[in-house]
């Protein structure tokens, strides 16, 4: 039986093989001819060249795919790389499927160092990695085994802390809220430093800690702030991606018809004050900033100095600027500003560890 | 669809469409600044060019004929299955969980796991034909909102069931995947996988039910009209539920190729997958009949492989491969005007 299983098989095979060399040679020579002038190019000038593959959410995110490409065209420009198939470029991912393919065209195109931006390429990072030993790989906010593959992650728990201390400074009754997309190790680390900020400044404020389940539901969001606003809380500080507009939805919604009720919403990844504009007030207290840009530059420029750190899990916390709070101060009084800075002080001193998980 | 139309017409139609959506896609590169000729170079490049990419390509072209012929056969028997995302979802992780749990020599136990996949898509369709059958309510509808609960049913399982708090389940085992690795050093360690083989065996399954059996016949004579077939002394109600038990069977046998062979896990869905909706796409263009849905199929994956490519080889945004898709779309939808002007075409002619 399994024999003549076998023999079907390697018959289909066999045809498969011939209809597709037969397909193959008409373009090959197009591709060919491309790719060994791209060959070439590479070796006259022997330039370093970097890639990043984006995760379904697409370089216009507004989020860490837009941060890690801005920290790829700013590595382009400092060190005169140009855009396309022989400097630094990216490839955009539509569909799950295509993590997978997108990894091992930048490969077949010579790139020295590939990004794969967010958790969901981890399976295909690990895949094409293992697959190519001669690239360098990089992926961010995970952690994935392979002598060519570094792990970017960051101290998200340094950065809550403190905006958990500015959310204790700036609470009028003492309850504050903490929205998280979906539960999981990496939103437990935005919950366990906030908390342990808040602590530290105001043991008598109460986090009270939600999931919405899901990091593109708004609506889902702007519910779950609605009941905590109304049950007294007010500062809420989320790290829930899109479902975080729906926070901010709602405190901008509550501001507008009452401008004298104290709202705050923190927002989190990067600078999210014009998330919170209503009129002439605004309801951002501040955010936690997380600098994948920051993070993709340096990796890239450890790899082209050939110090790159495969295998390795490099965290960027505070001190390695790959965390901070918001250049939007607006809403932040002196006071708060200066505990902020103290206790980040600590922190990068290690005076204060923070806790990284729940409990 | 195209009933009305001759023979003739039934193949020119997509065929111009396909023509036209390249012509207009061409005009919109050119308008907005690229080179529409190096633009489809790197698209047939990306996409059929070298080993590794015609492997992505068959990859890509495998889910989207079984979302094509499960679009198509209950189009075929006169009802819309817009499920076809959410049974593609269920048979994905039906297969998945099956090819987990067991232990089995990869004869019994890889079949099983596709049977799976098949059974959970027939099972999710069943639901919105038995509910047009007994009570009339629309299948569009039901299906519609069947696919957002399989999008959260689908994953809830994977986080709290077969993994254990988990963003991806584990890889099935060797026994249960569909993975090749002879294609893969074929073609430069794509992901190509013997799914491609299961496609081409269901379009040609497609068409001897449908076409040639007993069943089939009265399928399609309940598509053409409920009450002459009832007339007829057919039984409306069960051709109704047994067309969506086949057309859900045939989505779920794509979310298996998708489990078990393109990523071999499952995995949280953050949105849908899109192949299901794509389906109608591919069964429309494909003017239901099997061979039409292979070869739809085979435009979009060249097309939807190839868009990734373009970028970096002509500059051309992906985006514009969406464009091109809905012009031709939107050509094959308005057939009649193709149809009459090949009408006058002809009359000229003579």
């Amino acid at each position: 039986m399994k024999k003549r299983k076998y023999g079907v098989a390697l018959s289909m095979v066999l045809a498969a093989g011939t209809v597709l060399a037969a397909c193959g040679s008409d373009e090959a020579d197009t591709g060919t001819d491309e790719g060994s002038t791209g060959g070439e190019g590479a070796e006259e000038t022997s330039e370093f060249k970097v890639a990043m593959v984006t995760d379904t959410g697409g370089v216009d995110d507004k989020s860490f795919n837009q941060s890690a490409w801005e920290g790829l065209q700013q590595f382009g420009a400092d060190n005169g790389l140009e855009e396309g198939t022989d400097g630094y470029t990216y490839f955009q991912s539509n569909n799950d499927a295509d993590y997978v393919t997108n990894m091992n065209t930048a490969v077949r195109n010579d790139f020295n160092l590939v990004f794969g931006i967010g958790f969901l390429l981890n399976q295909a990072i690990t895949d094409v990695a293992s697959q190519n030993p001669d690239t360098n790989f990089a992926l961010v906010d995970d952690v994935s085994e392979g002598d060519n593959v570094a792990s970017i992650t960051f101290k998200e728990h340094e950065g809550s802390f403190l905006v958990g201390v500015a959310a204790a400074m700036a609470t009028e009754s003492d309850q504050i809220g903490f929205v998280g997309g979906v539960e999981s190790d990496l939103i437990n680390k935005f919950a366990a430093g906030f908390q342990a900020g808040v602590e530290a400044v105001n043991p008598d404020a109460e986090v009270q800690i939600e999931f919405a389940g899901d990091f593109n539901d708004a609506a889902g969001g702007q519910q779950i702030a609605a009941s905590m606003y109304g049950s007294g809380i007010d500062v809420i500080y989320h790290a829930a991606g899109g479902t975080g507009n729906g926070v901010f939805t709602e405190a901008k919604n509550l501001k507008q018809q009452d401008p004298d009720r104290q709202v705050w919403v923190i927002g989190v990844d990067r600078d999210q004050w014009e998330e919170g504009q209503v009129g002439d007030d605004n309801v951002t207290l501040t955010s936690m900033v997380k600098r994948v840009d920051v993070a993709v530059q340096d990796i890239s420029t450890r790899a082209m100095e050939g110090d790159f750190p495969g295998g390795e899990v490099i965290e960027y916390g505070i001190q390695e600027e790959g965390i901070a709070i918001a250049e939007s101060q607006d809403n932040l009084s002196q006071e708060m500003l200066d505990e902020i800075a103290n206790y980040q002080q600590q922190i990068v001193d290690g005076e204060i560890e923070v806790p990284s998980t729940l409990e | 669809m195209f009933n009305q139309f001759s023979r003739w017409q039934k193949i020119m139609i997509p065929v111009i469409s396909v023509v036209l959506g390249l012509l207009v896609g061409a005009i919109v590169m050119l308008v907005s600044g690229y080179n529409p000729i190096e633009g489809y170079a790197a698209l047939l490049s990306g996409s059929l060019g070298e080993g590794f990419y015609i492997g992505e390509t068959i990859r890509q072209i495998t889910p989207y004929i079984f979302a094509g012929l499960a679009v198509a056969f209950a189009f075929r028997t006169g009802l819309f299955n817009i499920g076809v995302e959410g049974q593609l979802l269920v048979g994905w992780v039906a297969s998945v969980w099956v090819g987990l749990a067991f232990d089995l020599p990869k004869i019994i136990h890889l079949p099983m796991a596709i049977l799976a996949g098949a059974l959970a898509g027939a099972l999710w369709a069943f639901v919105p034909g038995l509910l047009k059958a007994k009570l009339r309510v629309h299948e569009v509808i039901v299906t519609i909102m069947m696919n957002y609960i399989a999008l959260h049913l689908c994953n809830y399982l994977v986080r709290y069931v077969i993994s254990d708090g988990q963003n991806t389940t584990d890889r099935v085992p060797e026994s249960a995947s569909l993975k090749s690795p002879f294609f893969e050093t074929l073609t430069e360690f794509s992901t190509m996988h013997y799914g491609i083989f299961l496609a081409l065996a269901a379009a040609i399954i497609y068409f001897v039910v449908l076409e040639k059996t007993t069943t089939g016949f009265e399928l399609r004579s309940v598509g053409f009209n409920q009450h002459a077939s009832e007339y007829a002394g057919m039984n409306v109600n069960r051709n109704i539920i047994l067309s969506m038990v086949i057309s859900g069977a045939f989505a779920g046998l794509g979310g298996a190729m998708e489990g078990l062979g393109t990523f071999g896990y499952g995995f949280i869905h953050g949105a849908f997958s899109g192949v299901g909706f794509d389906g109608i796409a591919v069964a429309l263009l494909g003017g239901n009949v099997a061979l039409g849905v292979i070869l739809a199929a085979a435009l979009f994956g060249i097309l939807k492989q190839g868009a990734l490519i373009m970028p970096l080889e002509s500059g051309v945004p992906t985006e514009l491969v969406e464009i091109v898709i809905a012009i031709i779309i939107f050509f094959v939808a308005s057939s009649y005007i193709i149809a009459y002007l090949l009408q006058r075409l002809k009359k000229g002619a003579k």
